[in-house]
């Protein structure tokens, strides 16, 4: 890969490392063992991919049904009985021989390579905006829905359905597509919500996290302060962003635990780590911290106009905004500027399917770009 | 597509760009409103960390202090007391509300800065330390007086204000709210009286009825305002009538009958604690007379000290349980004002601070309990200089008041508890009814020597059977004064 894009490496390893030294700093040190050994995985299969693919990529293009099915599969995996696992409410995991997964993260990158290949063959169709075209919109769109009801889990539709979105617009240059498209969804995610207690208790968590009076605790039954029950992690990981202030207390000196040991805040290496980073580096560190992943993001949007080909130029657009939108919806949950949903921060958060299905992102743009650069120089 | 590309990268950067602004807010704006809210877990913790500063009691003893503990990492610091029942309250109270100094957040500026140091070095914070007027001799003496009863029991510097003793019964030892259940514990001791509420301070949140002792306040109004003399005569036919009935004298402690006096002049009326001549002299100088001297007193206003506002009250007229200012004063019942029967209800506090006035020429001092704070490294963060609060009554009042309590412990209500003339000690005693047949509270208030005066004392016992001032509150209060005047 020598014409490869220089910057993407150095930034997912510069996010990969800050990660694992969180998670070592929140311990206990066999997840920071685990997950360097997800990180290894991760590299071979980012390894494997532009071996693999070092000759044309493109060919992923032939297979774009395997992808496809492939996608719907894995977000579906967590529904199967036996291996499937509610956590927290939400059905995103499957666990076997003792290791838990979210095939999601997996089927985010098929879904993305199904779409690239799907809308780059059939966007001119598409943009006649015959009626009968608007099939498998529907279907996707109902797909997505059916995510949304099945796994309860509001951030992943919306990130699958927005990563949709984008792409649709990217192919089409329809706005009256993914307007409408959107209406759509707020209008299924509304009375999908309706009938969701979780999803319902989540966007009431967000609205009003504190109340002045005991409500009916969603966990217990009993009444306590919304504070207390609910939206305790939400408050409790705010007030330590709180704390963090403007330089941050510093690596190792943040207050996540209660002094019996106790985390503050649960789940605090997995959906909740950008609240323990940016209580202990402060606003200046969390700030450089989003700055990467904003570099990260115009790199791969830089890819895509260097692209090409169709394909190539939707495939790039898809990962970077999947990237962006990833970042936007598990952070702004944290921050309270959207509903807080349970997925990982890419690159940092504990988890193996995050981080591998991370690295299988980067082998993605980095081989878009080998090829553009290749062109472009050619 | 490269439009479409390139709006779609602008999308994608302005909801990174969110993210920024919206930490940015968290972390500048809101965050000292976050830190303040209830049930912060990381501001507990943070102040846990913290190595919170001693309290000591006049003589260096420690009455509060924090003991460290190391758990992953971790140091936290608890909190440990005396392990003496005596202290409780007051103790227990100060360490909340003097928390700005003893966490070291409000400090002298040298101490700001090697906080700092010690911040960035990951060290500890070390808060002040304090040193209180409590003299521990007579503290525990007092809560061992008390011991089996409610009551409470308040002496201080008449002159300066400073607080020696202010004892609070029931009580408990306040290294049981460490423990599980502690809490639960507390709240299950009821005392004696059987409304306990150990954790609350009875010398400055209890209301009890005055009794006789308020006689104090309607002689202050009467002698101030030039109405009456400790000479002027009196006649005690055995009651007085009031709305057309008549209210009767106490019952003689040894008969059976209501005392009645004949002939007698002012002084001598509050040496034997007359409420028929009371009576009479509250219909004399009215009902607004009085209620004003008891604002010039301090009553209706909460007593200034540096423990919690939320354990502190007024004293005033109570009506329904809340404070009353009566708007019209032909609805007051002025002749069982005056000897402080009514709707009257008063802190032991406060009248430890009527006793005071009296002592101090007149001068109602400024109560307080913090000698000084200072620093770890010993310097002085601040000392409590003594200073007036009111100016109630006029020397030439003291002087003739001071008189009449001597009366009271040389040939009065008190000549039975045995005060060694030595002491020279100036009193009055109270009988309060609680309209609970023969149980009564127990009052003493009281100041010696009388002629250069170092201690003022009152003594509160409640809901005694029998139980007069003399009996029950007197000899406390003289044990209390021989501690602090032999020592």
């Amino acid at each position: 890969m020598p014409l490869a894009d220089p910057y993407l490496l150095p930034m997912a390893a510069l996010l990969t490392a800050i990660g694992l030294t969180e998670i070592y700093r929140l311990g206990p040190t066999s997840a920071a063992l685990r997950q360097g050994i997800w990180v290894v995985i991760g590299v071979a299969a980012f390894a494997a991919t532009l071996i693999g693919l070092r000759h044309d990529y493109r060919v992923l293009e032939r297979y774009k049904y395997i992808f496809g099915v492939t996608a719907i599969l894995l977000l579906f995996l967590p529904l199967a009985p036996g291996i499937g696992e509610t956590i927290n409410g939400a059905r995103l995991w499957i666990h076997f021989a003792g290791l838990q997964f979210q095939p999601g993260e997996l089927g985010k990158i098929a879904l993305i390579v199904f779409l690239a290949a799907y809308l780059r063959e059939r966007r001119e169709v598409l943009a006649q905006g015959r009626l009968k075209d608007w099939g498998p919109l529907l279907v996707i769109w109902g797909g997505a829905m059916l995510v949304l009801f099945v796994t309860n889990d509001l951030g992943s539709a919306l990130l699958y359905y927005g990563i949709f979105l984008a792409m649709l617009y990217v192919a089409t240059a329809r706005l009256s597509f993914v307007a409408a498209a959107l209406g759509l969804f707020l209008v299924g995610a509304y009375s999908v919500g309706r009938a969701t207690p979780h999803v319902q208790e989540r966007i009431t968590d967000w609205l009003t996290p504190w109340s002045s009076k005991p409500v009916p605790c969603f966990f217990t039954g009993k009444l306590a302060l919304r504070q207390e029950c609910a939206s305790y992690q939400l408050v409790q990981s705010l007030y330590g962003i709180a704390h963090g202030g403007w330089g941050g207390t510093g690596i190792g000196r943040g207050i996540v635990t209660f002094p019996n040991g106790q985390q503050i805040v649960p789940d605090q290496n997995t959906d909740f780590i950008y609240s323990a980073i940016a209580q202990e580096i402060g606003l200046i560190g969390a700030a450089a911290l989003l700055l990467v992943y904003m570099a990260f993001v115009v790199r791969g949007f830089q890819i895509a106009l260097k692209a090409s080909d169709g394909f190539s130029k939707l495939l790039a657009a898809g990962l970077s905004f999947g990237f962006a939108l990833q970042t936007f919806v598990i952070v702004g949950g944290i921050l309270r500027v959207i509903p807080l949903t349970g997925i990982t921060l890419p690159f940092v958060s504990y988890g193996g399917s995050s981080v591998v299905s991370n690295f299988f992102l980067v082998a993605g743009l980095m081989l878009i770009s080998n090829r553009a650069n290749r062109e472009s120089t050619a | 597509m490269n439009a479409q590309l390139r709006h779609l990268a602008v999308v994608a950067t302005v909801l990174i760009a969110v993210l920024i602004g919206a930490t940015t807010y968290w972390q500048s704006w809101a965050s000292a409103d976050l830190a303040n809210k209830q049930g912060n877990a990381i501001q507990n913790v943070v102040q846990l960390e913290i190595d919170r500063g001693t309290i000591y009691a006049a003589n260096g003893m420690r009455l509060a202090w924090s003991v460290p503990h190391k758990k992953a990492g971790l140091t936290t610091y608890s909190r440990r007391y005396a392990g003496s029942s005596a202290f409780a309250q007051v103790v227990l109270g100060l360490d909340q509300s003097l928390g700005d100094y003893l966490t070291g957040t409000n400090t002298n500026l040298s101490n700001t800065f090697s906080q700092e140091i010690d911040r960035l070095g990951g060290k500890a914070v070390h808060g002040d330390n304090v040193t209180l007027t409590l003299k521990p001799g007579a503290q525990q003496l007092a809560e061992q007086l008390l011991a089996g009863r409610c009551g409470a029991v308040v002496a201080m510097n008449p002159k300066t204000g400073a607080v020696y003793a202010m004892a609070s019964s029931p009580s408990f030892n306040p290294n049981l709210l460490q423990q599980p259940h502690g809490q639960t514990q507390v709240g299950r001791i009821k005392g004696t009286c059987g409304s306990g509420f150990a954790e609350g301070n009875r010398a400055t949140q209890g209301l009890y009825p005055p009794g006789s002792t308020f006689k104090l306040v309607t002689a202050s109004a009467a002698l101030d305002t030039g109405k009456v003399q400790p000479t002027s005569n009196y006649y005690d036919p055995g009651y007085c009538v009031e709305y057309g009935t008549k209210v009767y004298n106490s019952s003689a402690p040894d008969s059976g009958g209501h005392e009645v006096f004949g002939n007698v002049t002012f002084a001598q009326a509050l040496e034997h604690s007359i409420n028929a001549v009371f009576c009479n002299v509250g219909k004399q100088i009215g009902a607004s007379s009085i209620l004003d001297y008891a604002r010039r007193y301090g009553f209706y206003s909460t007593p200034p000290l540096e423990t919690p506002a939320s354990q502190r009250v007024p004293s005033g007229l109570y009506n329904n349980g809340s404070l009353w200012s009566p708007k019209n004063l032909a609805n007051v019942d002025v002749g069982r004002l005056a000897f402080g029967q009514y709707k009257m209800l008063v802190t032991p506090l406060q009248m430890a601070l009527v006793a005071s006035t009296i002592a101090n020429h007149g001068n109602e001092p400024t109560p307080y309990l913090v000698q000084k704070i200072t620093a770890p490294d010993g310097s002085l963060v601040s000392a409590t200089s003594p200073s007036t609060w009111h100016r109630p009554i006029s020397a030439k009042t003291a002087a003739e008041l001071t008189q009449m309590m001597q009366l009271v412990v040389q040939g009065g209500t008190a000549a039975g508890v045995g005060f060694p003339s030595s002491l020279n000690v100036a009193g009055k005693t109270g009988t309060a009814e609680l309209n609970l047949g023969n149980i009564y509270d127990s009052w003493f208030v009281c100041f010696a020597p009388a002629n250069n005066p170092k201690v003022a004392v009152a003594v509160l016992v409640e809901k005694q059977y029998n139980g007069f001032g003399a009996t029950y509150a007197a000899p406390i209060a003289k044990a209390i004064l021989e501690n602090l005047l032999h020592s």
